[in-house]
Formats: C-alpha cells, structure tokens, sequence
C-alpha cells in the first residue's frame, strides 16, 4: 500500500515539476518595472522628436522577410484570363501578374522573383490573414467588409470594373429585365453572388443559381446550357468567353450590376510595406502620364531631364527609395522590365489580350477622362 | 527493494552514507519500475500533446488577434445577402444560420437517399456477382471493377458534365409519357390532394387497418383449427372495396396529377430532380455501391455451403433458406464493413460542390468567404459531419448488436 502511494505521489510530483516549469511567473519585478517607465519618460522627452523620423525611414518587417527569402509570395488567380492565367507553357500570364512582377523588380530588380500562389476565392483572405503571402493581387473587390471586418488593407484600385451578365445571342434577352425565372451560373465566394441577389431583387424577378467553385467549372456549364446566364465582372466575363467552344454566339448584357475596384491586398497592420505596394502601382500610373516606356526608360535615364517629378520618380532627385527602403532607381528597374501602366494594360487586355476597350472608359489615365490618378511623387 | 535486515547488520555503514544510499537505491529501485515508467511515459505524452494543441490555439488566437479578428459565433445571426439555388425556400434577407440549416438539409437528403438506393444496389449487384448468369455476372464484375479503381470526383464530373449536361435543352425536351428529362433537370408528375382528399384518406386508413386485422385473425384461426381461411385474398379484398368506396363517396376526384409544363424560362409544376442532386446522388449511390456489392458477395460466400444444404434437405422454401439460414449469418459479416461504406458515403457527399448541387460544404464554403469567419465555419461544418457520422455508427452498431452471435 505505502509503496504503491509512493509511487503515486512521485508520479504526480514529477507531473506537477513539469507543468510548474512551464509557467513563467515573476510577479516582484512588475512593480519595478513600473518605476523603470515612469523615470525614462521624464529623461527621453526631449529625445522623442529626434527618433520619430528615424522610425519613419525604417523598413517594414514584411519587406525585410521578402528581401531576406529572396521571393515575393503573390496570391494570384490561375483561372480568369487577361488577369492571371496559367498557360499552356506552365506561365503565370496576366494583368494582376504582371504587378506581382512590377514588386519584385522594385523589390529585387528582377521581375521573375516571385512565387506565384494560385488561390482560389475563399481561399484568399485566409491566406492573408495566416501570412501564407505577402500580397494578394487577384482581381479582388474592394467593400468595406473586407477592408474593416477581414484585417487586410486594400491598395490603389488598378482596374475599375463592374458585374455584367453573359447570355446566348439566342436567347433574345437585351437587359437583365427579361431574365425573370432565369438560370444563373457563377463562382461562389465573390461579391458575385450578392450584387446578383441585389439586381435581381430590386428588379422583383426570380432566379436559380449554380454555384461552383473553380471559373473552369462555371463557365463550362454554362456552356453546356445548364445555365441561361454567367455573371461575374465584365473584365472576366470579356476574358472567359474566349473560352467558350463558339465565343461568338455570346453577349455581355449592357446593365453594369454594381461597381468593382479591383487592386492590390495586404494583411493589416504593416504600414510601411503598404507603402511599398501602393507607390510602386502609383510610379507605374506616372510612368504612363509622363510617357516613360520600357522602351525609352534608359534614354531618359541617359539624357537631360527637364521634368523634376520624372526625376524625382527614377531616383536622379530625392531619396524616395530609401524612404521605402528600396533602391534609389526602384522605378527604373520597373518600368525597364515590366513596363508602365499603359504597356501592361495593353499586353493583358488590350487588342493583343482579352480585348477590352480601355480608351475613354474608366480605366483611361484622369489626363484622357479617366479615373487613374496617381497623387505627387514628391 | 530494500535489503534484508541480515546483511544491513553485517556491513558496517555511517548514518549519512546509510541513508544517501538508501535514497539512492530507492529511486533506483522507482526509475526501474515498470509501472512507475508507464505511468511517467504516458504522463510525458499527455502533457507533449496539450502543450503542443495549446501552443497551436494560442499561436491561432495571437494571429487572429493582431489581425483584429475573433472567434465570436454572432456573425450567424448576420443577413447572409444570398440565396441558395435548391433546397429549403432561403430569401436574400435570410441570415447566415438560415443558409447553413438550408445547406445541412441539403446534405442529409443526398445521405439518406444515398443510403437507401446504394444499399439496394449494392444487394442486387452482390447477389448478381454470385449468380450462374455468365453475362449478368460479367457485366456486374466490369461495373464493380470500373467504380472501385477510379477517383469518385472523376467519376462526378464524368456524370455530371458527360452525361447530364448533354441530355437536350427544355426547348428540345424528351417526353417519356409523363417523365420529361432535359439537362436542366427531370419532371415527374405531381399528386396534389383536391376536394375530399381527407374523407378519401380517412377511409383509406380504416381500410388499412382492417385488412391488417383481418389477416392476423384469419391466421390465427387457420393455425388453430388447420382449416384454409385465406387470409392474404380476404385482406386485400376488403382493402380494395374500402378504397374503392371511399373514392366514391369522395366525389370520384380526390387526387389530381399535376404535369410539368413549359412557362417562360422554366417548367412550373410536377416534381423536379436537379442535374446537380441526381449528379451527386447518382455518382454516390454508383460508386457505394459497387464497394457494398463486394462486402454483400463476400458475406453471402461467408456462410458455410453445408448451411445451404442442410438447410433444404429439411424442406425450406428458397425464400426460407434466405431468410432463416443464410441472411443471418451473412448479415454478421456484412454489417461492419457496411458500416464503413456508409461512413465513406456521408463524407464523400461534401464533394456535391464539384456539379454545383448547394450540400452543407459548398454553403458553408459561401458563408465563409462572405462573411470572413473561416475558423468557425470550418469548425461548425466539421462538428456537423462528426455528429452525422456519429449517428450513422451508432445506428449500425445497435444493428451489428442485434445480429452478434448469442451465446448461452
């Protein structure tokens, strides 16, 4: 019996060591802790306006850990073409690509310093939010849920869209009014789903849904004729019907169903390399504004500059890279590998792309009626 | 394991070396116990385990915390802002929880109905696998062998894309007499209860109810007295006359059928099976079972052949040797592995959203990305699918009680 609760109580002792060790508790040394604050902020008051500019160039702990990994880890699409797209070569192509690619080149100088993660539509603030990428360029909506309520933080809008509906010329339909009792495919996990409800509520009709989870699968039964029509942003929409088996025999409906600013993401709570993001889409709309190409980048380099913001954006004036922690001629390098905004514009979704008209449309530069405006590098 | 007193006495000792060595050969003694040592290494495990659990949760809640984010379930009460295409009536003003118990339903319908037609498949195909039917049996044998050795969600998409999608479209529809199919779904004719339905239904119950007392009667008295009462023509004779005068008396017209018919873009009326609900009802029911119609096989070839035999030399009937003999025992050997594939099917019906059909994971996948809470929803679904297994194992066990052996 006695050696029977010896061996209990030496048990429970070895457990009770274990489980004590592993509770840090120093509860004296607070209240002289206390004291230790109290004297430093009466000595350092003076120096505090001193170390707060210090603080400001300092460089975020996210683009520190991207320098230090050598990559960019970019949560993109893999399915919507003209915006990201895995081709036939195994290449990620697209215009939310090519801005993964604009970040590293002002990153690293080299535009291929990326991972590509596909993600699909749920999946992609949860990637965020677990830190699995560093920015989420992947046609994604701008609300205020997502901004507020998720813990991301939205970037300069780099494409300006809206929901459209996709129907067979057939059909006979001319406006999303004839649609009472219609069949709609789309991809769940979207605003998608809710500015439909919202469209077709307000116009008091009825209407099916089918949900999928992958764009293939959407557009396919749709194809197939299961669905009388396939909603999404009209910019997917344009790039999907490429796909289809007889692209012609499709329209996209003129009513705009909502409004879908789509830009860069980041996980709340790194300012700075927010900034990196949004200066680095923001050089790309002035490098556009002010003429400066892949093409030309390197003459202007060359030869006299007579424009001080041209000056100041290719790192010959100022220390703006170093504001971001980034390389005095960041931009240079950017524009030299990916182009300005106009050029990845036209290489995505102009004529040689998806084809969706850019002049005069939202999407035009503030200069040409537009709503891209860049504030002053300066 | 101290020593014995004897040999203590003859060695002289100090006190203190008397006392460390006592100590010291008592841990000893502890540190070699084996139960001491299975205790202790079970204890080290426990406790590695729920370090490293609580190292995950609080790794979870730091993270959700710096992002602002917490694991509340109020965001369920939220409008959900859309609506599910099939299934329970969802409005767009509906909340979150709404969309989950429609999907939830959604789910069960497939399992339920899953189960029965599987289980009815899987019989048939076990009992045809055993059959002296070359052909039958062939057939069959290619049929168990094809769903068995390929994914399910290959399988799906075939069914669904392959064959579903390409029936013809509802203006070029198939009419099979009252059965209309076309790729946006099959009709049948409804029955709606009109005027009189309830006297009609009333009588038919009686009726009923009488056909069943008559039968036990005229069996009781058949086995009392040996005379011929014929109860099963008695039973039916006087179920039919009921029915047929409650129809009567019910003014000729208490059921009417309703027929699907074309109205704008959709068929109104009669009873509607979705592509997506037969694609994942069918594509479960096909590959279940062909894995049940290997566990029937096996079961039935489970009884010893001597069974059979004895069986009818002492004059059962076929059908008496089925259900006497070989089920019975058959039954003991299917029933657990059964219990598997019914497991398998619950679970395998979370692939619905690969055809589109709403089930409990694609609306839960909707809720989540519409609303942001990942952690919870994802931790309710896996609830949900826990209990649902749950559920069907405890079933299957009070059934597998129920058949054990009974020993004396």
């Amino acid at each position: 019996m006695s050696r029977r609760f010896r061996f209990v109580f030496l048990s429970v002792l070895a457990l009770s060591m274990l489980i004590a060790a592993c509770q840090p508790a120093e509860p004296v040394i607070v209240t002289q802790e206390v004291v230790v604050t109290q004297e430093v902020q009466v000595v350092t008051t003076q120096e505090v306006q001193v170390q707060v500019p210090v603080e400001f160039t300092m460089e975020s702990a996210r683009l520190q850990a991207v320098k230090d990994s050598g990559q960019l880890r970019c949560g993109v699409n893999s399915g919507v073409r003209g915006f990201g797209f895995l081709n036939e070569q195994s290449e990620f192509v697209g215009f939310d690509i090519d801005f993964c690619r604009a970040l590293a080149a002002a990153i690293f100088n080299d535009p291929e310093a990326v991972e590509f993660r596909p993600l699909t539509t749920p999946e992609r603030f949860t990637a965020l939010q677990t830190n699995e990428i560093d920015v989420l360029i992947r046609n994604t909506t701008w609300t205020f849920g997502r901004d507020v309520e998720l813990g991301t933080d939205f970037g300069p809008t780099t494409f300006f869209d809206g929901q459209g509906m996709m129907v067979r010329k057939d059909s006979g339909f001319s406006s999303l009014d004839d649609m009472g009792g219609a069949t709609i495919c789309l991809q769940t996990g979207t605003t998608t789903e809710l500015n439909l409800a919202d469209a077709f509520n307000s116009r008091g009709l009825t209407y099916e849904t089918l949900l999928f989870d992958t764009p293939e699968d959407t557009y396919k039964t749709y194809d197939e004729g299961r669905c009388d029509g396939a909603t999404s942003d009209k910019s997917q929409l344009t790039g999907n019907r490429t796909g289809l088996a007889t692209p012609a025999d499709h329209v996209i409906l003129p009513e705009t169903m909502s409004k879908e600013p789509l830009g860069p993401v980041w996980a709340h709570g790194d300012q700075q390399w927010g900034d990196v993001v949004q200066w680095v889409v923001y050089g790309l709309i002035i490098a556009e504004e002010k003429g400066i190409t892949s093409a030309n980048v390197d003459q202007i380099v060359a030869g006299e500059i007579k424009d001080p913001e041209v000056a100041r954006l290719l790192g010959l004036e100022g220390e703006f890279g170093a504001l971001l922690g980034l390389a005095p001629d960041f931009m240079v390098n950017v524009i030299r590998t990916v182009g300005n905004y106009g050029e990845i514009y036209d290489r995505n979704l102009g004529p040689e792309g998806v084809d969706i008209p850019r002049a005069g449309t939202l999407n035009d530069l503030w200069t040409r009626g537009g709503l891209l405006y860049a504030p002053p590098w300066r | 394991m101290r020593a014995p007193a004897h040999l203590t006495d003859r060695i002289p000792l100090t006190t203190a070396y008397r006392l460390h060595s006592g100590l010291a050969t008592r841990l000893a003694a502890i540190l070699r116990d084996v139960r001491f040592l299975a205790f202790a290494s079970q204890a080290v495990f426990v406790a590695a385990a729920l370090a490293v659990g609580g190292w995950l949760v609080s790794n979870l809640l730091h993270a959700l915390e710096a992002l602002g984010l917490n694991l509340s379930f109020g965001f369920l009460q939220r409008t959900a802002g859309f609506v599910i295409g099939q299934g329970p009536a969802m409005e767009r003003t509906d909340s979150f929880l709404r969309a989950y118990t429609v999907g939830l339903a959604n789910s069960l319908q497939v399992i339920v109905v899953g189960l029965v037609l599987a289980s009815l498949l899987g019989l048939l195909a076990g009992i045809s696998l055993l059959s002296g039917n070359w052909l039958l049996r062939t057939v069959i044998r290619a049929y168990v062998e094809v769903m068995r050795n390929t994914p399910l969600l290959v399988q799906l998409f075939f069914l669904y894309f392959a064959v579903i999608l390409q029936l013809p479209s509802l203006a070029d529809r198939v009419v099979l007499g009252p059965v209309i199919l076309s790729q946006r779904g099959v009709w049948l004719p409804r029955l709606i209860p009109s005027e009189g339905f309830n006297l009609w239904i009333g009588l038919a119950t009686a009726g009923v109810l009488t056909g069943l007392v008559l039968y036990f009667r005229r069996v009781a008295r058949r086995l009392r007295t040996g005379e011929e009462t014929r109860p099963f023509v008695w039973a039916v004779g006087s179920l039919l006359i009921i029915v047929a005068a409650g129809w009567v008396l019910a003014g000729g017209r208490p059921i009417t059928v309703e027929y699907a018919r074309l109205e704008g873009l959709r068929m109104v009326g009669g009873t509607r099976l979705t592509p997506e609900f037969a694609g994942i009802l069918f594509g479960l029911v096909l590959y279940t079972g062909a894995f049940i119609a290997d566990i029937v096989r096996a079961g039935l070839l489970a009884v010893p052949h001597g069974q059979l035999e004895a069986a009818r030399a002492i004059g059962l009937s076929e059908l008496q040797v089925l259900r006497f003999v070989i089920l019975p025992q058959a039954l003991r050997v299917i029933v657990p592995p059964l219990t598997n594939q019914y497991l398998n099917l619950a679970k395998n019906s979370s692939l619905a959203i690969a055809v589109g059909f709403p089930d409990l994971y694609a609306v839960s996948k909707v809720i989540f990305s519409q609303s942001g809470q990942a952690v919870q929803t994802i931790a309710m679904m896996m609830f949900t699918y826990l209990v649902i297994s749950l559920v069907i194992s405890a079933v299957m066990n009070v059934i597998n009680a129920r058949l054990r052996i009974v020993e004396r």
